[in-house]
């Protein structure tokens, strides 16, 4: 789609604004209606666009097949990491305010380290669920090229 | 580290372990650090259970304050159901490598992945006290087993999974329906707190619509007569390591579902009242009984024979459960972990015959009796246990299934448990006749015994049956104390 001046310019246009949104709904989730889950998905909603209107190997050229699996399983490690670093500290699972000193700055840096975990995840599974399914359509458009060339 | 602040680990073990696995390529480190997080599991819950038995022990995660907070609570009934399925993942592993080296040849971090998965979602269901949390974890676990049993080599796997996937999301939807009633009639979540907000609201159709929900919705994901037509394909059809650890856990924590919100959520008292719950589950019990059996006796497929000899296993649990006395609910726990040890034996000799000949069905087992002794007499050794020989641990659980009938004199369930039990004999006997008394077809390959790796772990699961055929204090005891647990809630009716 990257013939039509309209689709391209309008993307181009947005795709910043809605990550820099996913962003803000990320990093202002524990004031503001919103978190982890919710950035994620609007984040990945940018990259999907781009994908759609560039193509999806030059969106698989700004984040790899791999890098989606890594990030996938890096995000529930960093939710874990907090969730263990809390029993280490002589608390329980997830628990938050052994990790800094200040009551309100522990949970704080508990919420927005586990949220960030989350978003993480989230954007790179939906990412990858996008190219998974994309992928398969092209591979059916070259599995039909090869039936018509007997 | 008190055992209490250890005991949330059997969960968060595998959970992490599986993210680990997710990522690491090859055939050897998936299974490794698999077979790592399961041990550390299952020691945990052995540590837990005589804890649990003697007082009943609760964990806030993030240190919130149960109810508010969500809570693991845990007592003889589930620290006992947790051992099972922890134990049961520990001992299956070694036999899981070769099986799933030939079944699975590729991806196998990611199938390692999802069997910790579905490890975790089970104990996690178990410990949990709050509900929310269990239709959670239920999730967790099912949909990393339809994934499992998609990884069959066997394109129909696919269709079994989603089948499946269907069923089991409409039994954990009715899961759902039902906690949301509790949620709407009470606003709490956390079980105990359930249990005593509830005799306040329960005289509602609200809380009676619950009941009935949650009832059929674990029915679905326990097979349990009429709602077990997903089972038997996706054993047939998953990979035989997956059949193994299915057949020996997930229905079995469904059942321990059930039996969490009927006696300690809803009073026994009221539960068994106000809906005629001993009724249909005797009578969906024995109709399980006997028609698992005999559809299993004509089944062409050794797989799906013993799928379908798990439905009637199954029967007798509930029909335990509907007897409604320590006795009845003490063999229902029994034969929920007698019947894992018998049925993973059984399927871990089919996966074995599997593993050399390629195919389960029962013309593959012609004259197996002479080139492959060892594993047809595992499964003959542990046929007899499911059959309720004495010194064998079916007979243990069948004995007291006897027993709990006897006591409220109900000599009908009594003779019908002998029918079903002779009927077991039938269907084990059509392998062992094919095995020793058929020669092989000229034109079947000839094959020989299968590697020790498969056959040594098939064997300590058949000498488990016997051993707990004679040593019943480990499950005699816990299953008695898990019956008194769950009873302790109300009085009998």
């Amino acid at each position: 789609m990257i013939d039509n001046d309209i689709l391209r310019i309008v993307a181009r246009f947005l795709i910043p604004l809605i990550m820099l949104f996913g962003l803000y709904i990320q990093f202002h989730g524990e004031y503001s209606p919103g978190g982890g889950f919710q950035a994620g998905v609007v984040f990945a909603a940018g990259w999907i666009l781009f994908a759609l209107i560039y193509g999806l190997d030059a969106a698989l050229r700004v984040v790899p097949e791999r890098a989606m699996y890594i990030l996938m399983v890096a995000g529930v490690m960093l939710y874990c990491a907090v969730g263990v670093a809390g029993v280490m500290l002589g608390g329980h699972f997830l628990d938050f305010y052994p990790l800094l000193p200040g009551e309100h700055a522990a949970q704080q840096f508990g919420i927005i380290t586990v949220e960030f975990g989350i978003g993480v995840t989230v954007a790179t599974v939906v990412m990858l669920f996008f190219t998974l399914f994309a992928r398969r359509k092209s591979q059916w458009e070259a599995a039909e090229v090869e039936d018509d060339q007997p | 580290m008190t055992i209490t602040e250890l005991m949330p680990f059997s969960v968060l073990v595998p959970l992490i372990a599986s993210l680990v696995c997710a990522l690491l390529p090859g055939r050897f480190w998936p299974w490794a650090v698999t077979l790592a997080a399961a041990i550390a599991s299952a020691i945990i819950a052995a540590l837990t259970l005589p804890a649990a038995a003697q007082t009943t022990l609760s964990y806030a995660f993030g240190n919130w304050p149960p109810p508010i907070g969500i809570e693991y609570r845990v007592d003889a009934a589930n620290a006992f159901v947790a051992l099972l399925v922890a134990g049961m993942a520990a001992i299956t592993l070694p036999w899981a490598k070769k099986s799933v080296d030939k079944e699975v040849p590729e991806r196998q971090g990611t199938f390692y992945a999802l069997f910790l998965l579905a490890l975790a979602g089970l104990l996690g269901i178990t410990l949990s006290g709050d509900a929310f949390n269990i239709f959670v974890f239920l999730e967790i676990s099912s949909l990393a087993t339809y994934g499992l049993i998609a990884y069959g080599s066997d394109r129909r796997a696919l269709l079994a999974s989603f089948r499946y996937l269907i069923m089991g999301t409409v039994g954990a939807t009715f899961l759902l329906i039902g906690i949301g009633f509790l949620y709407v009639m009470t606003g709490t979540l956390n079980l105990h707190d359930l249990s005593e907000r509830l005799p306040e609201v329960r005289d509602t159709s609200t809380v009676r619509a619950a009941l009935a929900f949650i009832i059929v919705g674990m029915g679905l994901k326990l097979a349990m007569l009429p709602l077990h037509l997903w089972l038997p394909n996706a054993y047939t059809y998953a990979p035989s390591f997956v059949t193994v650890f299915l057949a020996g856990t997930a229905t079995k924590v469904a059942l321990y579902v059930m039996l969490r919100f009927v006696f300690t959520v809803f009073a026994p008292d009221w539960s068994f009242v106000v809906l005629p719950l001993s009724t249909v589950l005797m009578i969906l019990g024995v109709a399980g009984m006997f028609a698992g059996s005999w559809v299993a006796m004509f089944q062409p497929n050794i797989k799906r024979m013993l799928a379908y000899s798990s439905v009637a296993q199954v029967g007798y649990m509930v029909l335990g459960v509907s007897l409604v006395s320590v006795v009845g609910l003490t063999a229902a726990f029994l034969h929920l972990f007698n019947h894992a040890l018998m049925k993973a034996a059984l399927f871990m000799a089919v996966g074995t015959v599997i593993y050399q000949v390629g195919s389960a069905r029962i013309e593959q087992f012609r004259g197996l009796g002479r080139t492959m002794p060892w594993t047809l007499t595992a499964f003959a050794l542990a046929g007899l246990s499911i059959i309720g020989v004495p010194l064998t641990a079916g007979f243990i659980s069948k004995w007291y299934l006897i027993q709990a009938a006897l006591d409220q004199g109900q000599w009908v369930l009594v003779a019908l448990i002998l029918i079903t039990s002779l009927m077991a004999i039938i269907y084990i006997w059509r392998v062992i006749e094919a095995a020793w008394f058929k020669q092989r077809e000229p034109d079947q390959q000839a094959v020989g015994e299968a590697p020790l790796t498969l056959l040594i772990p098939t064997w300590v699961l058949v000498a488990l049956n016997f051993y707990f055929g004679i040593d019943t204090r480990l499950t005699v005891g816990g299953a008695t104390a898990a019956a008194e647990a769950l009873l302790s809630g109300g009085l009998l009716p």
